[in-house]
């Protein structure tokens, strides 16, 4: 297996509020790797860092083979690299089918892109059925739907997920998680954030435990799962 | 309260959905007696029937001519603020150094003594608003948020500063002599005289036109969707592979060549130009009459850019109860501005787009996130 992505010791700075203390980890192609923490551990943030819309003070991120640490955020999703942001990072104004279209930005290819967008709607049913309708009126759990669709758009060869399953009902938890591996199984590379851990740890094959910016622990997502440490902190299991 | 803004509202569907339900050749036909209807507007044997519409304190084609220059900066300014979302608060700078440049290439008062005809220095005028617009926007269109506000402001003042003071620019004695764009009827005379506002206003009003057909060709291409998705969430479209900064700097670019355009129209027709043109209320004025009009729609830049300018001149010369109605035009600028904002904050003619995305904010404002 090759290695995707490669982060190699990333320190990040809000101001002067040092938000990720040298993080290293790696995305192998195939995988769905997740990474797990409580709020403010520095997990949307690494997030940003990967996909390049908050400049890093210190480390190297290589995808693919090739150094994109100064890479433009816009050129890395020319690479392969495609993030869908966490909550309301939709174009509220945009229709469903809009959205889908601005996910599809970069390419020029219209026949794929085409296959493309019958295949996002194939996943998400619910957005088939609100095509026509502005993605500022839909739901939630529809936004959400609608921010990974896009980003599917895109035929990225690594998707980052940012909470995916943030304020939805737990039903719809369920089902963003069984798209999530289903994506994954048509060959795509996930790397997860996640709070709900449980969920995270069941899907992905590795996982990282982020505290304060800084990884305290990984493995696979099974040993996780039934870590003491981790089972306390993030399961609510004693 | 709301009932009246629900009512405004479907009153406003209603005419939209009718109008984009209309057939194409009904569509053309209303455009085309608009355009008609615009260009007959000057002459006195057409607005002679048209009741209290001319004005009455001023020239009418004189003030058809100030009014379309005000569409034509309301239609540029909507791009930077309408389409790309970018808040530029010294717009009417750009104005100032298209109408400063031509001035200083062509009058006899300038220092440089060049003299060159208007339509030689045009197309200088344009590139160098363009590289102004440029040199303004590489610094600060990378940052976010309030910044470009300040520093756009900051613009205007400086140049207004620099062509009050400085003795190259010629403070308040001005340019002077700066001469008229070419031209000449079959006998002789020239078009565009000193006399006789109309031809300007006609020449304006095709400009628009031009300009219009233009913006609307790009808002629509992949220029257009990049700009809307900067101005919806400008995270989302970087993540979506848009080169947010690059399009942040066409749209202000194109937003300067269209008001520096507007300035060397102003310098031709005015044969003055002098610090006494610049004051930052131009700037604001242009910026509420784009809010006005419905920001991110070129109909409703147009609407508001023509109704702002045309009722300033409006209240000229009108007396009421011994008041003076012009020196306190601002004032009922400013109540309708507020009026606006609390009934109809998208704008008179609202883009489709733009007042969804109001309710969104406005959603995420009570949800807090």
């Amino acid at each position: 297996m090759t290695t995707l992505l490669e982060i190699e010791d990333v320190s990040l700075l809000y101001g002067r509020i040092k938000a990720l203390h040298g993080i290293s980890l790696t995305v192998d192609e195939g995988e769905i790797v997740a990474l797990i923490g409580a709020n403010g551990a520095g997990k949307s943030t690494t997030m940003r860092a990967v996909s390049g819309i908050r400049p890093i003070a210190s480390g190297k991120i290589r995808f693919n083979g090739e150094d994109i640490t100064k890479l433009r955020a816009d050129l890395r999703v020319r690479r392969g690299l495609c993030q869908a942001p966490e909550g309301r990072g939709i174009f509220p104004g945009m229709t469903v089918l809009e959205n889908l279209d601005m996910g599809a930005y970069t390419r020029r290819d219209r026949a794929g892109v085409a296959k493309d967008l019958t295949r996002v709607l194939e996943l998400f049913p619910r957005l088939a059925e609100r095509r026509k309708q502005v993605g500022g009126t839909l739901s939630g759990g529809e936004q959400q739907m609608l921010a990974v669709g896009r980003a599917l758009m895109s035929r990225p060869r690594l998707l980052l997920l940012d909470e995916p399953s943030m304020g939805l009902a737990p039903m719809l938890i369920q089902q963003i998680f069984s798209i999530i591996t289903e994506i994954n199984e048509q060959g795509t590379t996930i790397l997860l954030v996640e709070q709900n851990a449980q969920q995270a740890l069941a899907r992905a094959h590795r996982a990282y435990v982020l505290e304060t910016g800084r990884i305290v622990k990984s493995g696979t997502g099974r040993e996780l799962l039934h870590d003491p440490a981790v089972k306390e902190a993030y399961l609510g299991v004693v | 309260m709301t009932s009246v803004r629900e009512w405004i509202a479907s009153g406003r569907h209603a005419v939209s959905d009718r109008w984009h339900d209309a057939p194409r050749w009904m569509r053309w036909s209303v455009i085309a007696a608009v355009i008609v209807f615009f260009y007959a507007l000057p002459n006195r044997e057409f607005y002679q029937w048209l009741g209290p519409i001319p004005t009455t304190g001023s020239n009418f084609g004189q003030v058809l001519f100030t009014v379309s220059i005000y569409v034509l900066l309301a239609v540029g300014l909507n791009i930077v603020v309408g389409f790309a979302g970018l808040l530029d608060l010294g717009y009417f700078g750009f104005f100032a150094v298209g109408a400063y440049t031509v001035a200083v290439l062509t009058s006899p008062s300038s220092d440089l003594k060049t003299l060159w005809p208007w339509l030689l220095a045009l197309p200088v005028a344009l590139g160098l608003t363009m590289i102004s617009g440029v040199m303004l926007g590489t610094p600060t269109l990378r940052l976010r948020g309030d910044y470009l506000a300040i520093v756009t402001l900051g613009f205007a003042e400086m140049i207004r500063v620099a062509a009050t003071a400085s003795d190259f620019l010629k403070g308040q004695r001005g340019f002077n002599q700066i001469p008229h764009p070419p031209g000449t009827h079959a006998d002789g005379t020239p078009v565009f005289g000193v006399l006789d506002p109309r031809p300007y206003y006609w020449l304006v009003l095709t400009l628009i036109i031009l300009v219009v057909i233009g913006v609307r060709n790009l808002n629509r291409s992949r220029v257009g969707r990049a700009w809307i998705s900067i101005r919806e969430d400008e995270d989302a479209a970087q993540l979506m592979g848009v080169p947010t900064f690059k399009f942040k700097l066409w749209a202000f670019a194109s937003g300067a060549f269209i008001g520096g355009l507007a300035g060397a129209l102003f310098a031709g027709k005015q044969n003055f130009v002098s610090s006494q043109n610049l004051e930052l209320l131009n700037s604001i004025i242009i910026l509420s009459a784009v809010i006005l009009g419905g920001s991110g729609n070129i109909v409703g830049a147009i609407v508001g850019g023509g109704l702002v300018a045309y009722l300033i001149e409006r209240f000229r010369g009108i007396e009421v109860l011994g008041i003076e109605l012009y020196e306190y035009r601002f004032m009922f600028f400013g109540l309708v501005l507020v009026v606006m904002m609390i009934f109809r904050p998208q704008g008179l003619i609202p883009n489709r787009r733009r007042a969804a995305e109001l309710k969104d904010r406005r959603k995420e404002v009570m949800v807090g996130g």
